[in-house]
């Protein structure tokens, strides 16, 4: 590895001031992408500012929803009574992540800010605009490599069919996320110019001219916690993960299902999927239809077609063009228990 | 590609802090004495001086042991275990969080030793295999998966032992499949998983924490 400083905060307007201070300076949470990342020198940083003795990693009940602070374990987050008890479909998508050392390391907010696991991103000998720009800066001499998309003509079995661009079609690799999507959580940051909230939809980016980007955090800007509002939707909930093998793996398709049953009516519904684009898919028309409708098989078929219109394959991909909406309805089935 | 090897670069927008620290050092030793310097620099000396610079202090347990140490940031608590504290009892194996040869316990959790930078221990308690058991008493999954045949080449089973004792501590240990599922971040090539889950089972049954 690389050298680089070292840096521990323990208050957040401290970790700000420090990772704002100089280019190359990151924070560091549970490390486990980040560690990995400088290992393999697709990113060489200046300083890493510990930011895990910051307080924030309680769990807590407000008065609309449940606050989960940022560096909250990943295994603590899924094995917490209020989240199991309010957002089961957050609870299994954080389980089906990673392994259960992994688990004990990541942090929410880390997880949210892991990077593509997109194999031209991390061989930087091979083109990648989505390493390319971001990494850049004349004094560091950092091996950038060279621009273009690798995975456009190239392996791209584990990649993007919705919401791609000319320049990247890497995919998010979150199962967190996919829940958090689902269940119209909210992101609080602070930063720089101070504090503010973000719509978890509004969180991550679609790559367009700008791949680098994963994101709309600000330079400088810190999560402090996740608010997910509490709601009906807790009892019919399934997060199906489809992967090449039963466990640690990532998705080649997810599908997170949150639902509020009344009988077999469906009152509301969240759709959201992992695995298919460069952030949390959430499957707004596929809700749209099924609110108010009965859990039958040919309504979710329905669903699911209408939840692949625009999905486009790049070849080794095109079989996702099928998983994606056989997936969409075993997790409404699963979830809705009409199997 | 290396990045310490930023010859050419503009001086206007900084040299990195090592690449300053290597040419100070350098020149340092050059106006001193030019031939031993030259030698020393052959040598990495340079790179002596920068570690001495860079180090910085690290209190941590390790095995009910406290340890007052020095450690650069880049180190990671696998390489201490190993490089400085020769407890090569946890393994290195892919080092980059895939495989859990280097899985150790870290205030009671199992971690990735290999993915945790050492100073973000400070203060911590850590645990290794070399904490577990003694010769003249093993630990009772030391005993199970020897009894079980649970390992093969044994480089994998340091890490999968950490692993066994923290899946039945989070009671994540109550089916052969829940185990499957708990164990699956210790990857090996060998064929001892069957037997692994029945040491982890046999332990389990004997009921309580380990």
């Amino acid at each position: 590895m690389n050298q680089f400083q070292f840096t521990r905060a323990n208050t957040p307007l401290a970790a700000v001031s420090a990772v704002s201070k100089e280019n190359g300076a990151y924070f560091l949470a549970g490390g486990t992408n980040l560690i990995d990342l400088v290992k393999r020198e697709v990113i060489i940083p200046e300083r890493l500012v510990d930011i895990n003795r910051l307080p924030l990693a309680t769990i807590e009940e407000t008065t609309s929803g449940i606050r989960i602070g940022a560096m909250a374990k990943n295994s603590a987050v899924a094995d917490h009574p209020l989240i199991k008890k309010y957002f089961p479909l957050l609870s299994m998508a954080l389980n089906a992540g990673a392994s259960a050392q992994l688990r004990n390391m990541a942090t929410v907010g880390g997880n949210m800010m892991q990077r593509t696991r997109c194999p031209y991103f991390y061989d930087h000998s091979m083109p990648c605009n989505k390493r390319g720009p971001i990494q850049s800066g004349p004094s560091k001499g950092q091996p950038n490599g060279p621009s273009g998309c690798g995975a456009i003509g190239g392996v791209n079995r584990m990649h993007a069919i919705f919401g791609t661009s000319e320049k990247c079609i890497a995919v998010h690799p979150s199962d967190m996320c996919i829940a958090l999507a689902a269940l119209d959580a909210r992101v609080n940051v602070t930063g720089p110019k101070g504090n503010r909230s973000i719509a978890f939809a509004e969180f991550h980016r679609l790559p367009g001219d700008a791949p680098q980007k994963d994101n709309t955090l600000l330079p400088g800007e810190l999560i402090l916690s996740v608010d997910v509002p509490k709601n009906e939707l807790g009892k019919y909930s399934h997060y199906l993960k489809v992967r090449d093998r039963a466990s640690y793996a990532f998705a080649l398709v997810s599908v997170g299902v949150a639902a509020d049953m009344k009988g077999k009516t469906i009152q509301d519904i969240r759709l959201a999927m992992g695995g298919v684009a460069h952030k949390p898919w959430r499957l707004a028309e596929a809700e749209g239809y099924l609110k108010g409708k009965e859990a039958t098989l040919e309504n979710f078929r329905q669903a699911a077609t209408l939840a692949m219109q625009g999905a486009k394959g790049y070849g080794e991909n095109d079989f996702k063009l099928t998983l994606a909406p056989n997936s969409i309805i075993e997790a409404l089935q699963i979830a809705t228990q009409t199997v | 590609m290396d990045n310490e090897n930023n010859a050419g670069e503009p001086e206007s927008t900084g040299a990195s802090r090592r690449t300053f620290l290597k040419q100070s050092s350098a020149l340092a030793a050059f106006a001193l004495t030019p031939p031993a310097a030259v030698h020393s620099v052959e040598k990495g000396l340079d790179e002596k001086v920068a570690v001495a610079f860079e180090q910085q202090p690290l209190r941590v347990q390790i095995n009910g042991v406290a340890q007052q140490l020095s450690v650069e940031p880049r180190v990671t608590l696998l390489d201490l275990l190993r490089e400085q504290l020769n407890l090569n009892g946890t393994k290195k194996g892919c080092d980059h969080g895939q495989c859990g040869a280097c899985t150790v316990h870290v205030d009671g959790q199992r971690v990735n030793s290999c993915l945790t930078l050492a100073l973000t221990t400070e203060g911590c308690k850590v645990t290794t295999i070399e904490g577990m058991g003694s010769v003249e008493k093993l630990h009772p999954m030391q005993e199970a998966f020897i009894k079980h045949d649970g390992f093969q080449c044994g480089y994998c089973t340091p890490g999968q032992i950490m692993s066994a004792v923290a899946c039945i501590n989070e009671g994540h240990a109550n089916s052969p499949d829940e185990v499957r599922e708990y164990m699956s971040g210790n990857i090996c090539r060998c064929g001892a998983y069957a037997n692994i889950v029945e040491a982890i089972m046999e332990v389990k049954s004997k009921g309580g924490r380990i």
